[in-house]
C-alpha cells in the first residue's frame, strides 16, 4: 500500500517535472520565433522603454506638466532659434513644457491601453465562451448584440457613447471598451466552437468535470493565442481611439496632458508654432507603432496559420 | 443536388459547359436566393437592434429629452408637460418605440433642433460630400495598396518588401487627425500648394447636380472651378486614404503568398507561362477574394476616419455634421445619423457578402 502511495507520488512528481519542463520549452520556442522577427523586438525595446518613462515620470520629467512659465510661451525647440535649453522640446500656448507633458502623457496611454483591453477581453472572453459554450438561444442572442455594436463605425459609437455618459477620460476608457469587445467575442466564440467537441474536451466531460471548469480550465487555455494577438492590436487601438475622443474634445478634460487632447488645445497654433502638434502626434504615432510591431510578432510566434510572410 | 451543385463548382474552369445547361443554371439560381435569404435573415434582427440602440439613445442621456432641448435657459413646468404629451414621451415606451419604427418606414427621422429641418434631409444634402471623399479615399486606397502588396509578395523578403511593408505598418498606426495638422502644416501652410478647409474655392457658385463637387464643377463649365475642387479634396482625401491602403496592402501581400504557393500556380509556371500571366491572372484572380472583403469592411472604418477628417479640413460632410451635432446637443440629429449610417454599413457588407458567395461557392454551401 505505501510502496504503492510512494510510487504514485513518484510517478506525480515526474509528470509534474515533465509539465514544466514543457511550459518552459514553450515558452523558449516561442521567443525563438519571436526575436526572429526584428521588428518586434525593436517594438518590444520602445514599449519597455516608453512603460519606464511613463513609471518614473515625476522622475524623468524636466518640468512639472502643469506649470505656466509666464515668459516662455510658445518657445521653439532647442535646436532652433530662439529655443532655450530649458524645453528641450519647446512650450505650448500657455508656456508649459512640452517634454515633460509629453512624459506624463505617457502614463495616460499606457493606461488606457491596459484598462480598455482588460475589460474588452475579460467581457469578451466570458460572453464568448458562453455563447460558444451554451449554442442555441443563448448564442444567437449574444452574437446578433455584437453584430448591432459592429454595425456602427467605432469612433462613433463611442462619441454617443460618451455623450450619454458624460466626457472625460474614464467614461471614453469605457465606452472604447464596449466598442472594441465583440471582436474578442466573436474570437473567443469561434475558437469554443472548435474546441469543443475535441477528444480531450470530450474526456474531461466523461471525467465529470462540470461546466465552469470545462469552460475556463479545458477549453481557455487552448484559445488564447488568437486572443494575445487580438489584446496587442486592441491596445494600440485603444491609445488611438482615446486619443481621437481627446482631439474631438470628449476624452480627456484639459489640461490633463493626454496626447489627443495636448493635439486638440494646439490645433489653432499649427500654421505657427509646428512642434505643439507634431510632437505629440509623434508620441502617439510611435507607441501606437511599437504596439503593432510587437503584435505581429506575436502573431508570427503563436499562431502559424496567421503567420504573415 | 448536392452532387449536381459539386459538378457545377468543379467546371469552374470551363464556365460555358455549366451555364448552358438549364436544370445547373436552376441550382445556382436557387442556391444563390437562398444564400440572400440566410443572410437577410441575419440582417432582419440586427436592424431592429440598431433601431432600439438609435432609439434608446435619447432616452439614456441624462436628464430628459426637453430639459436638453431647452438647455440653460431652462423651462417653464407647464409648457415642459405640454411639450411632453405633444412629442409623445408622456406614452408608454413600447408605444413610443411602435410610433419611432412606423415613422422610420415612412422616412421621417425627426427634425434638427438647431436647423428646424428634416433629418433625412439634411442627411442627403450633406452625404454626397462624404461620399465623394470616401470615394476618392477608396480609389487611392485600391489603386496603390493592391500592387504595392502583390510587388512586396512577389518580391518576398526584399528590401522593397521590408519598406513596403514598414510604410503599411506606420500608415496602419497613424492617428490620421495628426496625419491630417501635419499635411496641413506642410502643404498648406509651408508650401501654400492646398487650401486648408472647405470643397471649393469660395469664388465659384454653380447649382448642384450630382452633390459631387468633382462632377458638378466639370459640368460647370467654369473656367478653373475643377481644378480648385481637385486641391481642396486632394488633402482629406489622403489623409482618409491612409488606414484603407495599409490594410489593403498587407492583405493583398498575405494572400497573395498564400496563393503563390499553390499547385496551381505552380502548374501555370511548369507550363512556362510568363510570369505576368501568372501573376496577373491565375494568382490574383483567387488573391483577391479575400482581399475584397477586406475593401468592403473598409466603409466602416471610412465613415469612423470621416468624422475626424471632415472635422480637420472643415468638409460639410455627415462627418462634420454628427460630429457638431453632439456637441451642439442636437440629439435628433444624432439618433437619426446613427441609425443611417449604420443602415449604410449593413447593407455594404450584406452585398460584400453576396459578392464573396458569387465569386466563392464554397461560402454558400455552408
Amino acid at each position: 500500500m505505501t510502496k504503492n502511495a510512494s510510487a504514485a507520488a513518484a510517478t506525480q512528481d515526474t509528470l509534474e517535472q515533465e509539465s514544466r519542463n514543457a511550459t518552459k520549452a514553450m515558452l523558449l520556442e516561442f521567443w525563438y520565433y519571436f526575436s526572429q522577427n526584428k521588428g518586434a523586438v525593436l517594438g518590444l525595446a520602445v514599449f519597455v522603454l516608453l512603460v519606464l518613462v511613463a513609471l518614473f515620470a515625476p522622475l524623468v520629467a524636466p518640468h512639472d506638466p502643469d506649470v505656466q512659465y509666464r515668459d516662455s510661451f510658445l518657445v521653439p525647440p532647442v535646436w532652433l532659434e530662439g529655443g532655450k535649453a530649458a524645453f528641450l522640446l519647446g512650450t505650448d500656448a500657455v508656456g508649459r513644457d512640452i517634454l515633460s507633458r509629453l512624459i506624463f502623457g505617457a502614463r495616460f496611454s499606457l493606461f488606457i491601453g491596459i484598462v480598455v483591453v482588460t475589460i474588452a477581453l475579460v467581457g469578451g472572453i466570458v460572453i464568448g465562451l458562453v455563447a460558444g459554450y451554451m449554442r442555441g438561444f443563448v448564442d444567437t442572442f449574444i452574437m446578433r448584440v455584437m453584430d448591432i455594436i459592429l454595425a456602427f463605425p467605432s469612433l462613433l459609437l463611442a462619441l454617443v457613447l460618451v455623450a450619454i455618459l458624460g466626457p472625460g477620460l474614464m467614461n471614453a476608457m469605457i465606452a472604447i471598451a464596449i466598442v472594441l469587445q465583440p471582436h474578442f467575442v466573436r474570437l473567443t466564440r469561434a475558437a469554443v466552437l472548435s474546441e469543443r467537441s475535441r477528444d480531450y474536451v470530450v474526456a474531461a466531460k466523461v471525467a465529470g468535470a462540470g461546466h465552469f471548469r470545462l469552460m475556463f480550465k479545458t477549453i481557455l487555455p487552448n484559445c488564447l493565442a488568437p486572443l494575445i494577438v487580438q489584446a496587442t492590436l486592441s491596445f494600440s487601438n485603444a491609445i488611438l481611439d482615446a486619443a481621437a475622443l481627446g482631439f474631438l474634445g470628449m476624452g480627456a478634460q484639459p489640461p490633463t496632458p493626454e496626447w489627443g487632447t495636448m493635439l486638440a488645445e494646439a490645433r489653432e497654433f499649427i500654421l505657427r508654432a509646428w512642434w505643439v502638434v507634431t510632437f505629440p502626434g509623434l508620441a502617439i504615432l510611435i507607441t501606437v507603432l511599437a504596439i503593432n510591431l510587437v503584435g505581429d510578432g506575436l502573431r508570427d510566434a503563436l499562431d502559424p496559420k496567421l503567420k504573415r510572410s | 443536388m448536392i452532387n449536381a451543385g459539386a459538378f457545377v463548382y468543379s467546371t469552374g474552369g470551363h464556365p460555358a459547359v455549366s451555364r448552358q445547361d438549364p436544370l445547373v443554371r436552376h441550382i445556382r439560381t436557387h442556391d444563390m436566393f437562398r444564400f440572400l435569404f440566410s443572410r437577410l435573415g441575419l440582417l432582419i434582427p440586427t436592424f431592429f437592434g440598431v433601431t432600439l440602440v438609435a432609439f434608446s439613445f435619447i432616452r439614456l442621456l441624462p436628464g430628459d429629452p426637453l430639459d436638453l432641448l431647452a438647455g440653460e435657459r431652462g423651462i417653464d413646468p407647464e409648457r415642459k408637460a405640454q411639450l411632453m404629451a405633444q412629442m409623445g414621451f408622456d406614452r408608454p415606451l413600447w408605444e413610443q418605440y411602435l410610433d419611432y419604427l412606423l415613422n422610420i418606414f415612412q422616412g421621417d427621422l425627426g427634425t434638427s433642433f438647431a436647423s428646424k429641418k428634416p433629418v433625412l434631409d439634411e442627411f442627403l444634402t450633406l452625404f454626397p460630400a462624404t461620399a465623394e471623399l470616401a470615394l476618392c479615399a477608396i480609389i487611392i486606397a485600391v489603386c496603390l495598396g493592391i500592387p504595392a502588396g502583390i510587388f512586396a509578395a512577389v518580391k518576398r523578403g526584399s528590401v522593397a518588401d521590408q519598406a513596403i511593408m514598414g510604410t503599411a505598418l506606420v500608415g496602419y498606426s497613424m492617428p490620421i487627425f495628426w496625419w491630417g495638422l501635419l499635411l496641413i502644416i506642410l502643404f498648406s501652410g509651408i508650401l501654400q500648394w492646398t487650401p486648408v478647409s472647405g470643397r471649393i474655392s469660395l469664388m465659384f457658385f454653380f447649382p448642384q447636380v450630382t452633390g459631387f463637387m468633382l462632377i458638378d464643377s466639370l459640368l460647370s463649365g467654369e473656367k478653373g472651378a475643377f481644378l480648385s475642387a481637385v486641391r481642396h479634396l486632394i488633402l482629406p482625401s489622403v489623409v482618409l486614404a491612409t488606414i484603407p491602403l495599409a490594410v489593403i496592402a498587407r492583405q493583398t501581400r498575405s494572400a497573395m503568398l498564400e496563393v503563390l504557393g499553390e499547385d496551381y500556380v505552380r502548374t501555370a509556371r511548369a507550363k512556362g507561362l510568363p510570369p505576368f500571366r501568372v501573376i496577373g491572372f491565375h494568382a490574383l484572380r483567387n488573391a483577391l477574394i479575400p482581399v475584397i472583403t477586406t475593401i468592403g469592411l473598409q466603409v466602416g472604418v471610412l465613415l469612423a476616419g470621416a468624422i475626424l477628417t471632415e472635422t480637420i479640413f472643415s468638409w460639410p460632410g455627415i462627418g462634420k455634421w454628427l460630429v457638431d451635432s453632439i456637441s451642439r446637443r442636437d440629439y435628433f440629429v444624432v439618433q437619426g445619423g446613427l441609425l443611417l449610417i449604420a443602415g449604410i454599413i449593413m447593407l455594404v457588407n450584406l452585398i460584400v457578402d453576396l459578392l464573396y458567395g458569387l465569386i466563392n461557392p464554397r461560402i454558400r454551401h455552408n
